[in-house]
């Protein structure tokens, strides 16, 4: 066994270790000097980011697999707990250890003179820590460790700015959303158990009856993981904590949320991927019920996002409820995926989907990253005191246009092309609905022009004549995440066939991600 | 009938927790809402692997005349609880120093006054 083989047989436990045991390293480092503590910072993102590489090429082409920590045979009693990697997870691994990167790179400059910073780099690399524990593991109970984790370490990053009352009030609605959210899926974990006497993943899956226990855990899972990911009418939280905190911890929070919502996709595609055509009430398939209460409190979400989005004066704030209808969108492809399962435009809107987790993550974290730099310049929230920015800040202007118009979803941006994807499956189930979507996306389109207009466009104001364009570090996180805004939207078909097809595959095929564990160990 | 009371208890204080967190105003309430709750479910994994008249499932010091793994009481889910305790304390002490914080800069406990985030 060569070397590079030894890793990547290791290598999903490692893309948990290192930004583990480097989280507690950090502080060390720190005592050397700030500036190398840094660069460790990214450098051990990098080297994670290594490892999810050299997993994802190994996995998407050879297929998943499965990782033991413990009792490797099933002689002694079963005292072990399974990572089980599939292309799916692997996919969300990569937009994880992405979109933290990029918060480090961006806090370089954005909290340069903030203090505590030593346990800003902890946080956050605990939190993907977290967020990829949940996602590469195929134990229920190992995720809501991963979920606990994600919700203390997030909780404390939302209160980063605590000379604020704002982000303290953010920070305790954010913990009791998601503790009671946590406690709700170990309930759910323990009926599971209580049933079945099992808690992996897939041996539940291989289990599950569909009983009357299950639809009662089926509902605490999805509301809970829903509140999690911010799902109307659950969303508030979402424009508090997202609107108080700096940007680089709204892109952790956002990775946390997403693996949230990779939660739901495998508690429905792969837990309950088995009994999901059993005939309920008046011959009504499952998946039927479940699809459309999923769209219908997609399309609530949408249309709250871009109404509420269109009142705000406080930017922050402002794309913080666009982060709401984009998850709308998410939720609106994976109910229109289930409600029309079997068919083929299913896994187009399954495909939809999984692409848009990629494009949320990388046009509202643009926004996000812009906001931030308007703020670190101006010293001002609210879109009533700054105006004339273009003149200075050239670059973050471009960047704005640009994800202005991916977050509106227009050609030839990323936006479009997963947008495109939802709408086309979506009108086969119900035009209606795809007429509510575009509706939502036009009214996002107006929502930014009119932001655009107020903060980048007009006459300038005497007390910011002297703004300055923002810092060497913050303009590269911002260009990196436009740069693959454009890739994303002029070569849609690389990404869809390297990374979103085999995603949108693992998801619907259950039996394998089953039998990978039922049968062989 | 006596066997259910355990469950009785567990549902009875999950909706007892529920109730501050969703009428009370006053912060720490809350808080210990959330604590009511968690007691809750970690009684419902404790239940769970209860067995009428079982040993401690440690392996080297089972009594004599035992036989594995019948009269052991479940170890999974006392694992299980044990996790989710030492988690709950975590969050208790995270929560407790928020409101400590929130009282500083608010001077009051009472939600309805905690809103400067509104819309």
């Amino acid at each position: 066994m060569t070397f590079l083989e030894t890793l990547l047989a290791h290598s999903p436990a490692l893309v948990i270790a290192t930004p583990l045991l480097s989280a507690f390293l950090v502080p060390l480092v720190g005592r050397i000097s700030p500036r190398i503590r840094d660069i460790f910072a990214l450098v051990m993102l990098g080297v994670t980011g290594c490892f999810i590489g050299l997993l994802a090429s190994d996995v998407l082409s050879h297929g998943s697999r499965v990782y033991v920590f413990g009792a490797k045979n099933l002689s002694v009693p079963l005292v072990r707990i399974l990572f089980e990697v599939d292309s799916m997870g692997m996919f969300m691994a990569i937009i994880t250890v992405m979109l933290a990167g990029i918060a480090v790179i961006y806090s370089w400059s954005f909290l340069q003179k903030q203090d505590g910073l030593d346990k800003y780099y902890t946080l956050l690399l605990l939190v993907t820590t977290s967020a990829l524990g949940m996602e590469l593991t195929g134990d229920i109970f190992n995720f809501f460790v991963f979920l606990e984790i994600s919700c203390i370490a997030s909780c404390a990053l939302i209160a980063f700015w605590v000379e604020e009352g704002e982000a303290l009030e953010a920070a305790f609605k954010y913990i009791v959303v998601s503790s009671i959210g946590a406690l709700f899926v170990l309930f759910a974990i323990g009926l599971l158990y209580a049933q079945y006497n099992a808690l992996n993943i897939a041996t539940l899956a291989h289990l599950l009856q569909f009983s009357f226990l299950d639809k009662i855990i089926l509902v605490l899972l999805l509301v809970s993981l829903g509140m999690k990911a911010g799902l109307a009418p659950m969303h508030m939280w979402i424009p508090d904590s997202y609107g108080r905190t700096p940007p680089s911890i709204v892109l952790l929070i956002m990775s946390a949320t997403l693996a949230s919502f990779y939660g739901i996709l495998r508690v429905i595609f792969t837990m309950y991927g088995n009994v999901l055509t059993t005939p309920l009430r008046f011959s009504l398939p499952a998946h039927l019920i479940i699809g459309w209460i999923l769209i219908a409190l997609a399309i609530v979400s949408i249309l709250i996002g871009v109404i509420m989005a269109l009142i705000q004066t406080d930017l922050l704030r402002l794309i913080a409820y666009a982060a709401v209808a984009e998850i709308g969108y998410m939720f609106l492809a994976i109910g229109t995926s289930i409600a029309a399962l079997g068919t083929t435009y299913a896994t187009v809107a399954l495909q939809g989907g999984v692409l848009h987790i990629l494009n949320d993550a990388i046009d509202i974290g643009l926004l996000f990253l812009v906001a931030g730099a308007i703020y670190f310049v101006a010293k001002k929230r609210s879109l009533d005191d700054i105006s004339g920015l273009a003149r200075n800040m050239k670059y973050t202007t471009v960047f704005f246009i640009i994800g202005l118009l991916a977050v509106a979803g227009m050609p030839p941006l990323n936006g479009f092309t997963s947008k495109f994807l939802i709408y086309e499956s979506v009108y086969q189930v119900n035009p209606i609905l795809s007429i509510i979507a575009l509706l939502g996306s036009i009214l996002l389109l107006a929502v930014f022009i009119k932001v655009f207009y107020a903060a980048f466009l007009g006459p300038e104001l005497p007390e910011l004549k002297d703004v300055k364009e923002a810092p060497r570090s913050m303009l590269l996180a911002m260009g990196f995440l436009a740069a693959l805004a454009v890739c994303i939207g002029l070569f849609p078909n690389i990404f869809l066939d390297a990374l979103v097809k085999p995603a949108a595959t693992a998801l619907l095929d259950h039996a394998q991600y089953i039998n990978m564990v039922v049968g062989g160990l | 009938m006596i066997e259910y009371i355990p469950y009785i208890g567990v549902v009875a204080m999950i909706l007892i927790g529920l109730y501050p967190i969703l009428f009370r105003r006053n912060l720490i309430k809350i808080v210990i809402g959330i604590s009511i709750i968690e007691s809750g479910v970690n009684l419902f994994l404790i239940i769970l692997g209860y067995r009428d008249g079982g040993v401690a499932p440690i392996f080297t010091s089972l009594p004599p005349g035992t036989t594995y793994p019948e009269e052991m009481v479940l170890p999974v889910p006392q694992a299980l609880t044990l996790t989710s305790i030492v988690i709950g304390v975590a969050v208790l002490a995270l929560m407790l120093s928020l409101v400590m914080h929130i009282y500083r800069k608010y001077g009051t406990l009472d939600v309805q006054k905690i809103r400067r985030l509104k819309e």
